[in-house]
């Protein structure tokens, strides 16, 4: 009895102290990979290689989603709006939705599935080949070399890439909502421009996908970095990327919503 | 020639990213409308201001001449004060009037300027004196029934 309660009480110790030692080291992990960030701003094509990994092959699925969640959204829209007798604000309740939330946030999910478990893999598996060891070996710097212009392309991939979504996203609404159910176009427009401030609403959504596009590419980077050199380690560090970003994603969400919507 | 295709797609991707943050600014929000830098101040005093809320717009004639910019209560007399600002190509007479009008039935609340016949302009900083607070159902209500039971009364 005292035996399980007194092992129970170490693994909660334990699991403490691992995981306050692991946001140590990825502060420290982050610290030096913003430190040797000069090269990949010096030899701008291995940021241009990260913005193809990180930024154009994640395109496909930000736009077919993006086109998705919005006829989704305008139709769920329409249909909840028509009872009240204002259809036409659905271009309102699309774009705010679109601009201040979903954009970031689904983008943000995207991203960390699609780009950053493929980061930290990635990294992962030069580790545990030896290809980070063979560097440092030769005297190149795998944090300028390599991580660093990952974590730009990256930082850089995010904020595009929601904007994107949010686009595509109003596309969707005002296709399924003005093209094929026949809602005033000229209402759907003046509507969302009249109620969508550039202050309060886009630059709010801009900020956020800047704070989760360094989020999840931090978390996949480190969680890459840190993988257990092994083909098992890698898998977990991949599955630990995704869920962790995911949660990291929807809290800061939480905390930054909290900031900027309320209140005046 | 594997570095020209790849740094097309990238350029493709940069381009479309921009753009896209382009077209939410400018198509999406409302970046063309009254510049927060230019216009003059103006204090409408309320005697209530029912649920009117700090950056609804002001309006006369249905055009949005201006933003709320603060709401206070002076505790001397008790009243609302509104600080309006209202974009400078849009000069109203002293004598104008405000008024707290409701878009819709369940819409927004939002001021509404009544331009007055005097010579002069408003300036910064000027209070209008003449304002019509807005409705409150309650005392609509009150007022109502007051009226109602006064008619009765004088029937019998």
């Amino acid at each position: 009895m005292f035996g399980t309660l007194s092992g129970g009480l170490r693994l909660v110790g334990r699991r403490t102290i691992n995981a306050v030692w692991r946001m140590g080291a990825a502060t420290r992990f982050m610290g030096l990979v913003l430190l040797r960030s000069g090269l990949s701003f010096r030899r701008f094509h291995l940021m241009i290689d990260e913005l193809h990994f990180a930024g154009v092959l994640s395109l496909i699925i930000i736009i077919v989603s993006g086109l998705f969640v919005g006829l989704v959204l305008g139709l769920q829209g329409y249909e909840t709006l028509k009872r009240y007798g204002s259809a036409e604000a659905v271009g309102t309740l699309v774009a705010l939705a679109l601009v201040r939330e979903l954009g970031p946030v689904v983008a943000a999910l995207l991203f960390a599935s699609r780009a950053g478990s493929a980061m930290t893999a990635e990294l992962g598996i030069m580790k545990s080949t030896e290809q980070l060891s063979a560097m440092e070996m030769m005297a190149v710097d795998p944090f300028a070399r390599v991580i660093s212009p990952m974590f730009w392309g990256g930082f850089l991939s995010m904020p595009l890439l929601a904007a994107i979504f949010s686009v595509m996203g109003i596309f969707g609404g005002y296709l399924i909502t003005v093209v094929i159910i026949g809602v005033d176009a000229g209402a759907f427009w003046s509507q969302m421009q009249s109620n969508v401030d550039l202050r309060n609403d886009i630059v709010n959504g801009v900020i956020k996908t800047i704070v989760f596009g360094a989020a999840v590419t931090a978390i996949a980077l480190f969680e890459g970095y840190d993988a257990p050199p092994t083909a098992e380690g890698v898998s977990h560090a991949v599955t630990r990327t995704v869920v962790t970003s995911a949660l990291a994603v929807l809290a800061l969400d939480f905390v930054l919503t909290a900031f900027m919507f309320t209140g005046v | 020639m594997q570095r020209t295709t790849l740094d097309l797609w990238v350029g493709i991707f940069v381009t479309a990213g921009v753009g896209a943050l382009f077209v939410l600014a400018l198509k999406v929000g409302n970046a063309t409308t009254v510049n927060a830098s230019d216009g003059y101040h103006v204090i409408a005093e309320f005697d209530n201001i029912g649920g009117l809320k700090v950056r609804a717009p002001v309006k006369s004639a249905g055009v949005v001449v201006g933003r709320v910019e603060g709401i206070s209560l002076d505790t001397r007399t008790f009243r609302a004060n509104v600080a309006l600002r209202i974009d400078k190509h849009y000069p109203f007479p002293k004598d104008s009037s405000a008024s707290i009008l409701t878009a819709g039935l369940l819409g927004e609340q939002y001021v509404g300027m009544d331009g007055g016949g005097d010579e002069q302009n408003l300036k910064d900083g000027d209070r209008l004196k003449v304002t019509q607070s807005a409705i409150v159902l309650e005392k609509v209500i009150g007022q109502f029934l007051y009226g109602k039971a006064a008619e009765t009364s004088a029937a019998k």
